[in-house]
C-alpha cells in the first residue's frame, strides 16, 4: 500500500460520487470514461491497449503492479489510458523481467494513478448505472476544487470523439519478409499482439492509417485485410466501414472487436453501447457451428446488434454471460470477424486458431 | 449435449474416516455430487463408512450403505443396486483407487456398471508414474527426469547417472504417504523400501529435484464435449520441496505475469485434453522463476483439497459442475449457481486475496517429527479473505486458533536466537511462517530469507510490510486510539484488536471501542465468481476495512451459528456436522441461519449451506462484528466444539444472547472445582479429584487421591496434556515439563478408574425433561479417551439396573446445569458403581455417529429446542430408544504419517477420524467398524501376543482363544510364560535380545497380527515403541488394548459363524423399538 501523505488522488464520477484516496504515478488531471477491467494479470498489457484511449482503467483485482513494469508487455508504444485506478499500486514488485514499479511506469508515461479506495463499491455503481465520465487528479498539497473536476468529468462526451484518430499510425509500417503473403492491417489502434501473431504464421503486415482508401489500400496488393481493434464508437467511423465495403469479394478481409462492428456498419448493420461493456480474460463465448464453448479476452464497450445484419452475414459466435453477439462471418466470401481479442495479452490463448484460419483463407483465395 | 437419460442409478463411492491427507473435503464433494445428481432425478446409491459426514444423512442419498470401503463390500452393492453408473472421483485417492480395484476384479464389466465422468483410463494414465511420463512426453510437456522405480536396485541405478537430492512418490497413495526427499544414497534405500510397501502398486517414482522452484496449481475442468476452463490459479508460498497440503497457498497466484499465467493455463488444458479427463482436475507446476522454465509435477484426476479450496475461494462449486458433467452435460448448459444468470462455462475473476494455512498437530504430538516436506502432516487447513494480502493473511493466522491474535510471536520459543531461526526458514517447520516474521524483526534482509528458503521476495516484502506497520503502531502508542488514519491503516493490514491492543498495552475491549468511536468498522463484501460484473445472489461474505457494506442485513428472524474451524486432532468433521444441521434445522424452521467459519473443507462454508455465510475467523473481535452488523435473535455454540464454546464468556460480556445452555451452565461443567461440587450436592459419585495451583498443591491432592491419577490443565480440547500419573516422581516430571501451573490456570487431578468400563449418552434437554438418544459403551477401558475408543451402541455389557443409574444422573446434571439444548455425559462403571467423569452442555463428537445409528436427528432436535420448541412438541421419544441391532464406532490414527510417534492410546486423544460398522451383533459390527478404520484382520494365521505386565494376566486366557480360532501363536518371553501351557505358543525375541526377533519377523511378513499392550506410564524408546513402529510401517494389523483384542476375537468369531448384513441404513433405523 503507498504511504498516506505523499502524493493523494481524488477520482470524481460524473454522478457527483467523490472517491479520495493515494495518488501514483503522473500529478495531473485526466478525464475519461471509467469502465473496469476484470482481468486479474496483464495490467501493462491493458494500459498500452490502444482500445483504452479516453477511458479510465479501473483493475478490479486488489493488487495490482505485483510484477512491475517491462519491456515485453507493450501493446502499443506508450499508456494509453487517460488514467488507472487500483486497490493498491504494488511498490515492491517481484520478477525477472521487472524495470519499474507501477508507479514509475505511469510517472514515465505521464498518467496519473489513484489508489486504496473501495474498487469494489465503484465497479457496482458501474455495473448499475452504466461507464460514465470521470476525472482523476493526482496532486500533493491542497486538494483541488472538487466542483470543477466534477465540471471537466461532465463535459466529456465520449461517444463523440474520434480516438481512433489519434491512436491509428500516421504513416505506413511495415513488418515481416519479403516473400510471405501480405496482410493489409487497417490500424484503428491495433494491438502489438496482432501484428505479432500475423508475423510468427509468416504473413507480412503493412500497417496503414485508418482512414487509408481502399484504392490506397489496394496499392498495396495485398493478400487479405485485417481491421483493427480500437477505441470509441463505431458509428463514427463511416469511412472506414465504406472502405471495408469496397474491398469486400476482394480478398479474405478479417475483423477483429472494432473491425468487428465496422464490418457490421459496412453492411448496413447497427452497434449499440452496452452499459458497462466487456473487459476481462474470462468471457465464455460459444462457437454456434460447432457448439464449442471457449474463453476469451475482451475489451469493448459497443456490440454488434444481430438482428440488423444483412442476410448475407451470419452470426457465428455468441457471448453466454449476456447472449450479444461476438462474431460473423459472411456467407459466400472469405470475410469473417471476431468481437473478442484472438490475440490474447491479455487473456488466454485458447483463439489463436483465429489467425490460422485467416491463413488459411488468404492462401486459398 | 443434454442430460444423459440411460443414467437412472448412480452409485457414489464415499471416501471413509478423515486421514491425514484425506479430510472434510471430499464429505464436501461428494454431497454436493449427491445433491446435483438427485437434483437430475437420479436415484443416488452411496457407501461410505464414516458416520460423520453429511454424505452419509438420508437425506443426501436414495439409499446410504455404512460400510467397509472395500472391494467386496461394494460388489455386493453393487449387485444389489444393480446401479448403471459409478462416480468415485469425489472421494479422493481412496475413490480411485477402489475404482481402480473394481475394474480390475472385473466387477463392473460384470455388471455392466459405467464409470461416469473421468474414465479409468484417464485415472490410470494419470496416476500410473510411467504412463502419466509418456503422455507428458507425447504432448511435449517438460517433465523432470525419472523412473518408476520397482525395486531398490532400479532405484539405485538410476541415482548412479542423476544427481542428490531427488524426490520420492508412490504411486496410488493419499496425502504422499511414504514420500520424501533422499539427499543421499542411505536416504533413498530407505525410502524406496517404505515407498514399494505403501504404494497400492509397489511402485515408486523417483525423480530430479526442483526444490526451491515456485510450485503453482490450476484447477482445470472439461466436459465431454472438451470444452476446458481453469477455475483458479494458486500460488504456494512454500517453494517447491513442500507438499501443498503442507503449504500456504495464495489465491490468485500473486507473482505470475499474463504471460506466465498463460503459458502454465495453456499447458494445463492441453494436459487435461491429453488425458481425456472429464470433470474436475488439479495439475500442479514447479516454475523456475529466474530462468521461466516449467515443469509439470502432477495431475489429480479427480476432486482434491485444492480442489475444495479452490471452490470456496472462488465460489464455483466445481463438484456439483463435476457431477453434472458426469451425466452428460456440457458446461454452458450448467448454470453458475452463484449468479444464477451466467453458465458454469466461465472462468472466475476474483476481486480479493485468498490465504490458505494448514493446521499441524503437533501440538497434539509434541512427539512426531515436525520438518514438513512432500509427505503431509497437517489435518486441516484454514482460509481467510482480504482485500489485501496483509490482511488475508493475518485473518488466516488468526483463524487458526493457536491463540495468535495475528501475525506475532509466542513466548514459546526463542525468537531472538539467530541461528535457529534462519534454520527453521531454511529446513521448514510448521514455525516457519514466524521465523521469517522473527528474522525481519531482527533485521534480517529480505534476499537473505528468500535465498534460505526460496520463498518469493514478493511475500516476505509483504510480510516487511507487516512489521512495518507493527512498528508505526508501537510507535503511535495511545495515540492510535485517535488517530482515525493510523487506525484504519493498521485494520487494512489486518491488524485485530487483540494484536493492537497487546502492541500498545491496551485491553482489546479499549481498542474496539476506540476503533468504533472513530467510526471504522468493517465493510463485507460478497464472494461472487465475477468480481462484481454480475449481480450474484449468493450471500457469502467476508470483512474488509472499506467504504461499502454489501451484507445488508434482512429484516427477519435471524441466528447465527458459530463453526469449529479447522480440522484438528480432537475437533474433527463431526462438529461441522452439528454446525450444518443446526443451519439446516434453522431454515427448516423458518429462521435465517446465519454461519460463521473459515474451514474451506467443509461443508459448512459451502455457500448454500446456511442462508448466509461469512468466512471469518472465530475470534471475538470478527464474531462481535457479525453480529453488529446482523442484530441476531441470538447465537448458537454449542456445535462448534471448543472453539465456540471458547467465545460463549466474550460474547456474554458483550450482551450477546447466547441460545441454549448459558454461560453460568457452560462454566459450571468446566470448572472442575464448581462441578465437584455441584456432584456432590447431587450425590452422584466422582473419580476422588483436586485441583492444584503449583506443584506442592499437586503432590499433596494426588497423595490424597492414591496413585495412579489422571492429570491435565482445565479448559482443554480433547484431553490435551493429559496423562495418566502412576507415582510422585512422575508427576513431578508432568508438572515442571508438560504445563505450565499457575493461579489462573490450575491443573487437574482425578483419580484414574482402573479397569473401568467407559460409556457415555448424547441427549438432548428443553429445561423439563432430557432425551438420551443413546447409551455407548467404550471398548477400551477406562483411561483412553472417548475420542480414541471404539464404542457400541446399545452397550455390549451393561446390565438394565447400571443403564438405569446413568439415565438417571444424566436426567438430574442436566436439569442441574439449566442445560438447554445437546449435551454429551461421560461416565465410568467400576465394580458396579457409575462414576460421573464430566458433562459437557454442548454438540458432541459422538453425535453425529450416534444419530447415524439411531436413525434420530439429534443436533435437529436439540436445534429446535434452542428456537424456544419443547421435546414433547418435536415428538422426541421419551424413553432411550431400543436398537435391535449393533453400531460401533471405531477410530483410524495418523501415526504411519508422523514418524516418531508412539502408537499408545492414553487420555490424549490422537485420532483424526472414525469408521462405523453396523450388523446385528457386536462382533459382526465390529469386524465392519474395525476393517473401515482399516485394520485389515485376518481370519486364521500367526499373531504374536507381547504384553505389558499388568496385562499378563488376560495372556493365556487371549492366548486360548486365538488357538480356539486356529491362529498360530507367537509370543516374546515374558508373555509366553504367562500362557504357560493354555495353547501351543512359540516364543520369539524382542528387538533387543538380538536376531532373530519380532521385528525381523514383521519385516519378513511372518506376522499376520500383533497385539502389543504398552507398559504404562510415559516411556520413551523402549522395545515395544519398536515393536508397534514396525508393525505400523509393515501394515500388520496391531492391538494395543487387551479389550481391544477380545473385540477381535469377537469379531473374527462372529465373521466365521455369520454371514455379515449388506443393507441400507434405513433397514436398521425403521427397526428402532420394534
Amino acid at each position: 500500500m503507498l504511504e498516506a501523505g505523499k502524493k493523494k488522488g481524488i477520482l470524481v464520477l460524473s454522478d457527483g460520487s467523490i472517491f479520495r484516496g493515494l495518488g501514483f504515478g503522473a500529478e495531473k488531471v485526466s478525464v475519461g470514461e471509467l469502465v473496469f477491467n476484470t482481468s486479474m494479470m496483464g495490467y501493462q498489457e491493458a494500459l498500452t491497449d490502444p482500445s483504452y484511449a479516453g477511458q479510465i482503467l479501473l483493475m478490479t483485482y486488489p493488487l495490482i503492479g505485483n510484477y512491475g513494469a517491462n519491456k515485453g508487455d507493450f501493446e502499443s508504444k506508450k499508456v494509453q489510458v487517460p488514467a488507472f485506478v487500483v486497490r493498491e499500486a504494488c511498490e515492491l514488485p517481484s520478477h525477472k523481467d521487472s524495470n519499474a514499479t507501477l508507479d514509475e511506469f505511469l510517472g514515465r508515461n505521464n498518467t496519473p494513478g489513484i489508489a486504496g479506495l473501495d474498487t469494489r463499491s465503484i465497479v457496482r455503481r458501474i455495473r448499475e448505472r452504466g461507464v460514465m465520465p470521470a476525472c482523476v487528479c493526482v496532486y500533493s498539497g491542497n486538494e483541488p476544487d472538487t466542483a470543477g473536476l466534477l465540471a471537466k468529468a461532465n463535459a466529456l462526451d465520449y461517444s463523440k470523439i474520434n480516438f481512433v484518430e489519434q491512436a491509428s499510425v500516421k504513416k505506413e509500417e511495415e513488418y515481416g519478409a519479403p516473400g510471405w503473403k501480405k496482410i493489409a492491417l487497417i490500424d484503428c489502434g491495433a494491438k502489438q499482439s496482432i501484428i505479432r501473431e500475423l508475423v510468427k504464421r509468416e504473413l507480412s503486415v503493412t500497417v496503414l492509417p485508418w482512414n487509408s482508401s481502399s484504392m490506397s489500400i489496394l496499392s498495396h496488393d495485398p493478400d487479405g485485410v485485417l481491421i483493427s481493434n480500437g477505441p470509441g464508437d463505431p458509428a463514427l467511423l463511416g469511412n472506414v466501414a465504406k472502405t471495408a465495403k469496397e474491398l469486400f469479394g476482394k480478398m479474405p478481409i478479417f475483423g477483429i472487436c472494432l473491425g468487428h462492428q465496422i464490418l457490421a456498419h459496412a453492411v448496413g448493420g447497427k452497434t449499440f453501447k452496452l452499459r458497462f461493456g466487456h473487459r476481462g480474460s474470462n468471457h465464455p463465448v460459444k462457437d454456434l457451428e460447432t457448439g464449442a464453448v471457449t474463453i476469451t479476452s475482451q475489451n469493448h464497450g459497443y456490440a454488434v446488434d444481430e438482428k440488423s445484419l444483412p442476410k448475407e452475414f451470419v452470426p457465428t459466435k455468441l457471448n453466454l454471460n449476456d447472449r450479444t453477439n461476438e462474431g460473423m462471418k459472411h456467407r459466400e466470401l472469405p470475410i469473417f470477424s471476431v468481437q473478442y481479442h484472438p490475440e490474447a495479452n491479455p487473456g488466454p490463448l485458447d483463439s489463436l486458431g483465429l489467425f490460422d484460419e485467416f491463413k488459411r483463407l488468404v492462401e486459398e483465395y | 449435449m443434454p442430460k444423459r437419460n440411460d443414467i437412472k442409478k448412480v452409485l457414489v463411492i464415499g471416501s471413509g474416516p478423515i486421514v491425514i491427507g484425506q479430510a472434510a473435503e471430499f464429505d464436501y464433494s461428494g454431497s454436493q455430487a449427491c445433491k446435483a445428481l438427485r437434483e437430475e432425478g437420479v436415484e443416488v446409491v452411496l457407501i461410505n463408512s464414516n458416520p460423520a459426514t453429511i454424505q452419509t444423512d438420508s437425506g443426501m442419498a436414495d439409499k446410504v450403505y455404512i460400510e467397509p470401503l472395500k472391494p467386496e463390500f461394494i460388489r455386493k452393492v453393487i449387485e444389489k443396486e444393480r446401479p448403471q453408473g459409478l462416480i468415485g472421483t469425489m472421494a479422493g485417492q481412496t475413490g480411485l483407487n477402489l475404482t481402480m480395484q473394481l475394474a480390475e476384479r472385473g466387477i463392473l464389466k460384470e455388471f455392466g456398471v459405467e464409470v461416469l465422468g473421468t474414465g479409468l483410463d484417464a485415472i490410470s494414465a494419470a496416476e500410473d508414474r510411467g504412463k502419466f511420463a509418456d503422455l507428458c512426453k507425447r504432448i511435449g510437456e517438460p517433465l523432470l527426469d525419472s523412473i518408476a522405480a520397482t525395486s531398490v536396485e532400479q532405484a539405485l541405478e538410476f541415482a548412479k547417472s542423476h544427481d542428490y537430492p531427488f524426490v520420492l512418490r508412490p504411486a496410488y497413495t493419499l496425502g504422499g504417504t511414504g514420500g520424501g526427499i533422499a539427499r543421499n544414497e542411505e536416504e533413498l534405500r530407505s525410502l524406496v523400501e517404505f515407498g514399494l510397501r505403501m504404494s497400492e502398486i509397489g511402485q515408486t517414482l523417483i525423480e530430479e529435484s526442483v526444490l526451491g522452484w515456485g510450485e503453482f496449481e490450476y484447477e482445470v475442468m472439461r466436459d465431454g464435449k472438451d470444452n476446458c476452463i481453469t477455475i483458479c490459479n494458486m500460488e504456494n508460498f512454500d517453494p517447491m520441496g513442500i507438499h501443498t497440503g503442507e503449504s500456504i497457498v495464495a489465491a490468485p497466484s500473486q507473482t505470475l505475469s499474463d504471460n506466465d499465467h498463460q503459458m502454465l493455463r495453456s499447458a494445463a488444458l492441453r494436459m487435461i485434453r491429453a488425458l481425456n479427463i472429464k470433470g474436475g482436475c488439479n495439475i500442479q507446476f514447479a516454475l523456475n522463476q529466474k530462468t521461466g522454465k516449467y515443469i509439470v509435477i502432477e495431475v489429480n484426476p479427480r476432486l482434491s483439497r485444492s480442489s475444495a479450496l479452490a471452490s470456496k475461494a472462488t465460489g464455483y462449486p466445481i463438484a456439483r459442475v463435476a457431477a453434472k458433467i458426469a451425466l452428460g452435460y456440457t458446461l454452458d448448459e450448467i448454470d453458475n449457481a452463484v449468479t444464477k444468470t451466467t453458465p458454469a462455462s466461465f472462468e472466475p475473476a476474483l476481486d480479493y486475496i485468498v490465504v490458505k494455512i494448514p493446521r499441524w498437530p503437533f501440538d497434539k504430538m509434541p512427539d512426531a517429527v515436525k520438518y514438513l516436506g512432500t509427505q503431509m502432516k497437517s489435518t486441516g487447513e484454514v482460509m481467510a479473505i482480504g482485500r489485501t494480502f496483509e490482511e488475508a493473511l493475518q485473518k488466516a493466522v488468526r483463524s487458526l486458533d493457536i491463540k495468535k491474535a495475528g501475525l506475532e510471536l509466542d513466548a514459546k520459543f526463542d525468537w531472538k536466537d539467530r541461528d535457529k531461526v534462519l534454520s527453521i526458514i531454511k529446513e521448514p517447520t510448521d514455525q516457519r511462517l514466524y521465523a521469517i516474521y522473527a528474522a525481519l524483526k531482527m533485521g534480517t534482509a529480505c534476499e537473505e530469507i528468500a535465498g534460505l528458503s526460496g520463498i518469493n521476495p514478493w511475500f516476505i516484502r509483504k510480510m516487511e510490510k507487516i512489521l512495518e506497520m507493527e512498528g508505526k503502531i508501537g510507535i503511535a502508542g495511545e495515540r492510535l486510539l485517535s488517530d482515525k488514519q493510523l487506525m484504519l491503516e493498521a485494520k487494512r493490514s489486518g491488524f485485530s484488536d487483540r494484536q493492537i491492543a497487546r502492541i500498545i498495552g491496551r485491553k482489546e475491549m479499549e481498542v474496539r471501542d476506540a476503533r468504533k468511536k472513530l467510526g471504522i468498522i468493517p465493510a463485507y463484501k460478497m464472494v461472487d465468481t465475477c468480481a462484481a460484473e454480475f449481480a450474484a445472489k449468493t450471500p457469502y461474505y467476508y470483512s474488509t476495512y472499506e467504504a461499502e457494506n454489501e451484507a445488508v442485513p434482512e429484516k427477519r428472524r435471524k441466528v447465527i451459528v458459530l463453526g469449529s474451524g479447522p480440522i484438528r486432532i480432537g475437533q474433527g468433521i463431526e462438529f461441522d456436522y452439528c454446525c450444518c444441521h443446526a443451519s439446516f434445522a434453522l431454515r427448516a424452521a423458518g429462521v435465517q441461519s446465519i454461519m460463521i467459519n473459515n474451514n474451506p473443507e467443509t461443508i459448512s462454508t459451502d455457500f448454500d449451506a446456511s442462508d448466509r455465510l461469512y468466512f471469518e475467523p472465530l475470534a471475538l473481535e470478527d464474531v462481535l462484528n457479525v453480529i453488529e452488523n446482523e442484530s441476531p435473535d441470538g447465537v448458537i455454540v454449542q456445535f462448534g466444539g471448543q472453539t465456540s464454546i471458547n467465545l460463549a464468556k466474550g460474547l456474554h460480556e458483550n450482551g450477546v444472547r447466547i441460545l441454549g445452555t448459558q454461560l453460568e451452565g457452560i462454566d459450571m461443567a468446566e470448572d472442575r472445582e464448581r462441578f465437584r461440587k455441584l456432584l456432590n450436592e447431587l450425590k452422584i459419585p466422582q473419580p476422588r479429584n483436586g485441583t492444584a495451583r503449583n506443584i506442592e498443591e499437586a503432590l499433596k491432592a494426588a497423595e490424597e487421591i492414591h496413585y495412579p491419577v489422571v492429570v491435565r490443565p482445565s479448559y482443554v480440547i480433547a484431553g490435551r496434556g493429559m496423562q495418566i500419573v502412576y507415582d510422585e516422581a512422575e508427576l513431578k516430571r508432568y508438572i515442571s515439563e508438560a504445563v505450565d501451573v499457575s493461579e489462573e490456570k490450575p491443573v487437574l487431578i482425578d483419580k484414574y478408574l482402573e479397569n473401568a468400563i467407559e460409556c457415555e449418552i448424547d441427549g438432548v434437554s428443553d429445561g423439563k425433561r432430557l432425551f438420551i438418544a443413546g447409551i455407548m459403551e467404550h471398548v477400551e477401558k477406562a483411561g483412553v479417551h472417548s475420542g480414541d475408543a471404539s464404542c457400541a451402541v446399545p452397550p455390549i455389557t451393561l446390565p438394565e439396573k447400571t443403564q438405569k443409574t446413568i439415565i438417571d444422573y444424566s436426567g438430574r446434571i442436566a436439569k442441574s446445569l439449566e442445560n438447554i439444548g445437546a449435551i454429551n455425559i461421560q461416565f465410568a462403571v467400576q465394580d458396579g458403581t457409575v462414576y460421573l467423569l464430566e458433562a459437557n452442555p454442548r454438540g458432541s463428537r459422538s453425535m453425529p455417529y450416534l444419530s447415524k445409528a439411531t436413525g434420530i436427528p439429534i443436533v435437529k432436535l436439540a436445534t429446535n429446542v434452542l428456537l424456544g420448541k419443547t421435546l414433547d412438541e418435536l415428538g422426541a421419544p421419551k424413553e432411550v430408544p431400543q436398537l435391535p441391532y449393533c453400531a460401533v464406532k471405531s477410530v483410524v490414527f495418523p501415526f504411519i504419517k508422523l514418524p516418531g510417534t508412539d502408537i499408545v492410546l492414553g487420555p490424549e486423544m490422537k485420532s483424526t477420524g472414525e469408521s462405523m460398522g453396523i450388523d446385528f451383533d457386536f462382533g459382526r459390527a465390529y469386524y465392519k467398524a474395525m476393517l473401515s478404520a482399516g485394520v485389515n484382520f485376518y481370519t486364521k494365521g500367526r499373531v504374536a501376543l507381547t504384553l505389558a505386565p499388568g496385562d499378563k494376566p488376560h495372556a493365556a486366557s487371549l492366548a486360548r482363544e486365538f488357538d480356539a480360532l486356529g491362529f498360530e501363536i507367537f509370543a516374546t518371553d515374558g508373555t509366553a510364560a504367562a500362557i504357560g501351557d493354555a495353547a501351543p505358543v512359540a516364543v520369539v525375541k524382542k528387538l533387543s535380545e538380538g536376531d532373530p526377533n519380532i521385528v525381523g519377523m514383521m519385516k519378513a511378513g511372518e506376522l499376520d497380527m500383533v497385539v502389543n499392550t504398552p507398559t504404562k506410564g510415559k516411556l520413551a524408546f523402549t522395545d515395544g515403541f519398536g515393536i508397534r513402529r514396525a508393525a505400523l510401517e509393515n501394515g500388520i494389523p496391531l492391538i494395543t488394548t487387551i479389550e481391544a483384542a477380545k473385540g477381535i476375537i469377537a469379531a473374527i468369531k462372529a465373521r466365521k459363524t455369520a454371514e455379515l448384513t449388506l443393507e441400507p441404513m434405513n433397514y436398521y433405523t425403521g427397526r428402532v423399538g420394534k
